[in-house]
């Protein structure tokens, strides 16, 4: 069964201190062509029946993501490639 | 008659026996309130107080906002109930739409915690009328995702309005924006602040008792004295 992934991340304005940490570490991994790293959260939602998309954006919407201070976006993906099948 | 004020518990409240305390002291009779429980049981006001809700999961105060209570205190709120969000309480009343902006992790990452500076810049809420504007006072805090973001249009509109109920003086401890500590809404009923009034009500736990005037405030919006 196909699954609805919604993506959440900050705004672009919204300042990203975890994502700012990450970067300032990475010249510690000998990573020096990096400019910035930006952090989000990934949900995967299964229904019981059929994937219905108006339905995760209604969801995403309202308790997934803060509009005041993220954007988000929802797509369907086939079951095999969400993390819960991943071996 | 003595005013009865909510302090509801949530699942990972942490202060609400502070805030309960707090309302002991300053005269009023604290009703506990449950988060499961959409009834108010006749409170006249209600503190949301601090602590990590729900474990803070997904977004602090996200899953708060939708406990059968909340629905209750959005309603009344919108009604004109006083209602003052602590910390936690203050990212509550930021997901449940009944304060502008967000709360969002410290800048510099750290968990803060000190006694804080704070300027009055507002006393016509029904949670800062017993103090003097620009009145200096000194209340503990203590946050991780304490900085207040909001678009410049709205941060505008808060200031044009004198919806900034209070700022941190002497250092920011979050890099909220334009220093604010503390916002309330249009009517003047709803305030967040994101210090801890009520652990600075008692010479023995507090720096000093400077918390206690938003809880005498209430009071005295309740009985009708002009702010």
């Amino acid at each position: 069964m196909p699954r609805v992934v919604v993506d959440v991340m900050l705004k672009p304005e919204i300042l990203d201190p975890q994502g700012q940490a990450v970067a300032n570490a990475l010249p510690r991994l000998g990573v020096s062509d990096v400019a910035s790293v930006r952090i989000g959260r990934r949900i995967e939602i299964e229904f019981t029946g059929e994937p219905d998309l108006d339905r995760a954006r209604e969801i995403a919407d309202k308790l997934l993501a803060n509009p005041v201070i993220e954007d988000f976006t929802v797509r369907l993906v086939e079951a095999d490639e969400t993390a819960g099948t991943r071996s | 008659m003595t005013a009865r004020v909510g302090v509801v518990t949530f699942p990972g409240s942490l202060d609400d026996g502070d805030a309960a305390r707090a309302v002991r002291i300053a005269g009023a009779e604290p009703v506990r309130l449950w988060h499961g429980d959409p009834a108010l049981h006749g409170v006249d006001a209600v503190v949301l107080p601090g602590g990590f809700s729900y474990g803070d999961y997904l977004r602090c105060g996200a899953i708060a906002r939708f406990a059968p209570v909340m629905e209750s205190i959005v309603d009344a709120a919108r009604g004109g109930l006083p209602v003052l969000g602590i910390c936690n309480g203050f990212q509550i009343l930021c997901e449940a739409h009944l304060l502008p902006g967000a709360l969002t992790r410290n800048q510099h990452l750290h968990f803060r915690n000190r006694d804080q500076v704070l300027r009055i810049e507002t006393v016509g809420t029904a949670w800062t009328n017993a103090f003097q504007p620009g009145q200096e006072v000194l209340i503990p805090v203590k946050n991780g995702e304490g900085c207040y973001v909001a678009d410049a249009a709205t941060l505008d509109q808060l200031e044009a309005e004198g919806r900034v109920v209070a700022r941190y003086l002497g250092g920011n401890p979050n890099g909220s924006q334009r220093d604010i500590a503390a916002i309330t809404n249009e009517a003047g009923n709803v305030v967040g602040i994101m210090p801890h009034p009520e652990h600075a009500v008692e010479e023995l736990t507090g720096p000093s008792l400077d918390g206690l005037g938003f809880f005498t405030s209430a009071l005295k919006h309740l009985v009708g004295a002009p702010a």
